[in-house]
């Protein structure tokens, strides 16, 4: 068991999500750097989907109430570490990146809701957010011994690979060098629904509405004002602003390690 | 028939085809016979395809084409009737912006028989086709921050119901009792793409 002492800005349980459902308008979820996500799982042994912890822009403070192994990734990165009871774990804020997965062996035991442990901020799905003063149990998703892996250094400045479209066309002729030839700072009205970045406003070259379509993780949706919204993954699972590029599945990561007032670019992919 | 297809980022598809009733069977049969895929999202008149790796635009254009000239009659929608108290806070609106009685506003919300045109929004939350087009109103030009879960409304070209409490800015009709979502049943959303739907005043 682990006690909450302090769950800092953000503190959710995730795991892989509840891709397969977006049809019944169920949000795809599941750990915003799932890089990190996974390699954590990896660091402590667990199996496949198991769920970590993932908190923002600093925390969580834990009190560990039994003998356990652990492991953060993402913008801190411990491989696996052993802890007993009472044992205090404070990850303090960071200067680069945004969110640090702390995965512990055996899982972090809630209720799964349509196949997934992930709190979805847009719907309500999932647990609710982590508080101070929860006590969070910890599962017997075990797989095999922990692996001693490592990762790598997180960009200052990310560029993130895109694909045109699906709706390029709906925009101004200059809208996609627009899109990759500035440097764009992400605002703080930001979560893992959306990410809202600002810079040169991206045209639009026609005034109907765009009737409401499916919509993926890593889509660059445009509002009339012509500041982009990159849709995380509680994004709704359609919507009627146009489209104008996708980023890569390769680059999805580097999205959940984004934080507020980084300057961000993109690239043709 | 037309199909024509536009990429969404390096692992999904977006089939743009004319009608709803053309996505709703494209998105049956992606479905049930296309390989590797993650999602089949339908939308207003588009099938979005995720799949777990590089996606084939012929195999999906050539399943759409496939689903598109089939003859056989698809098979009889699932109808669904959701019983309505009248009397939401915007009803007297909705009567003043189209010139109607409120009565009125209710007799032609019901006399129509809606299809469920796609999902999304919030889990369970089906864009219903088939409003009179008396009732195509604007959606409010303030969105309220807490609509009830239950309420029934109107936006646009479509009808709806919000099926647990969120933001909002459709204009409010009425109320049902009937369950759009729960997690823990085991067909969660109680509409389909393609489901047929009825509102009967209480």
């Amino acid at each position: 068991m682990i006690e909450v002492l302090d769950s800092g800005p953000l503190t959710t349980v995730q795991d892989r999500g509840r891709p397969g459902l977006a049809h019944l308008g169920v949000p795809p979820s599941g750990a915003a750097d799932p890089r990190a996500y996974e390699l954590g799982s990896r660091l402590v042994g667990n199996r496949p989907g198991a769920a970590s912890l993932e908190s923002t822009l600093g925390g969580p403070k834990l009190r560990f109430l039994a003998d356990g192994v652990v492991a953060l990734t993402g913008a801190e990165h411990w491989p696996a570490f052993e802890v007993a009871p009472g044992d205090i774990l404070d990850v303090e804020p960071y200067a680069r990146g945004a969110r640090v997965y702390l995965s512990v062996r055996g899982g972090i035991d809630v209720e799964p809701v349509l196949g997934s442990r992930s709190t979805d901020l847009m719907s309500g799905l999932g647990p609710p957010v982590v508080r101070p003063g929860d006590v969070l149990r910890v599962g017997d998703e075990v797989a095999g011994a922990p692996e001693p892996l490592s990762a790598g250094p997180l960009p200052a400045e990310p560029a993130l690979r895109v694909v045109a479209g699906p709706r390029a066309d709906w925009f101004a002729p200059q809208a996609l060098a627009s899109l990759t030839s500035q440097a764009w700072r992400m605002s703080t009205s930001s979560n893992r629904i959306g990410i809202r970045l600002e810079g040169e406003p991206l045209e639009w070259a026609r005034s109907e509405e765009l009737r409401s379509e499916g919509l993926v993780t890593g889509a660059l949706q445009v509002p009339p004002n012509g500041q982009p919204i990159l849709l995380g993954p509680d994004h709704p699972t359609t919507g009627g602003y146009p489209v104008l590029a996708v980023v890569c599945s390769d680059d999805l990561w580097l999205m959940g390690q984004l934080r507020p007032g980084d300057r961000v670019r993109f690239a043709s992919g | 028939m037309s199909v024509s297809v536009r990429r969404a980022g390096d692992r999904a598809l977006l089939l743009e085809l004319a009608s709803n009733d053309d996505a709703v069977r494209v998105a049956r049969r992606a479905r049930a016979e296309l390989a590797s895929v993650v999602e089949v999202v339908p939308g207003h008149e588009t099938v979005l395809l995720v799949f777990d790796s590089e996606p084939r635009a012929a195999d999906a254009v050539a399943l759409a084409e496939a689903a598109l000239a089939d003859e056989q009659a698809p098979p009889e929608p699932v109808e669904i009737e959701l019983v309505v108290t009248y009397g939401g806070p915007d009803l007297a609106e909705v009567a003043q912006l189209v010139s109607l009685s409120p009565e009125e506003v209710v007799a032609r919300h019901c006399a129509a028989t809606y299809t469920a045109g796609f999902l999304g929004f919030t889990p369970g939350f089906a864009y219903l086709l088939g409003l009179d087009e008396r009732l195509h109103v604007p959606r409010r030009a303030e969105p309220r921050t807490r609509v009830p879960g239950g309420t029934v409304a109107i936006a646009g070209v479509y009808s709806g119901v919000y099926p647990r409490e969120s933001p909002g800015g459709w204009r409010l009709l009425g109320r049902t009792d009937a369950e759009l979502f729960d997690a823990s049943r085991e067909q969660p959303a109680l509409l389909a793409a393609g489901d047929r739907v009825r509102f009967v005043a209480r």
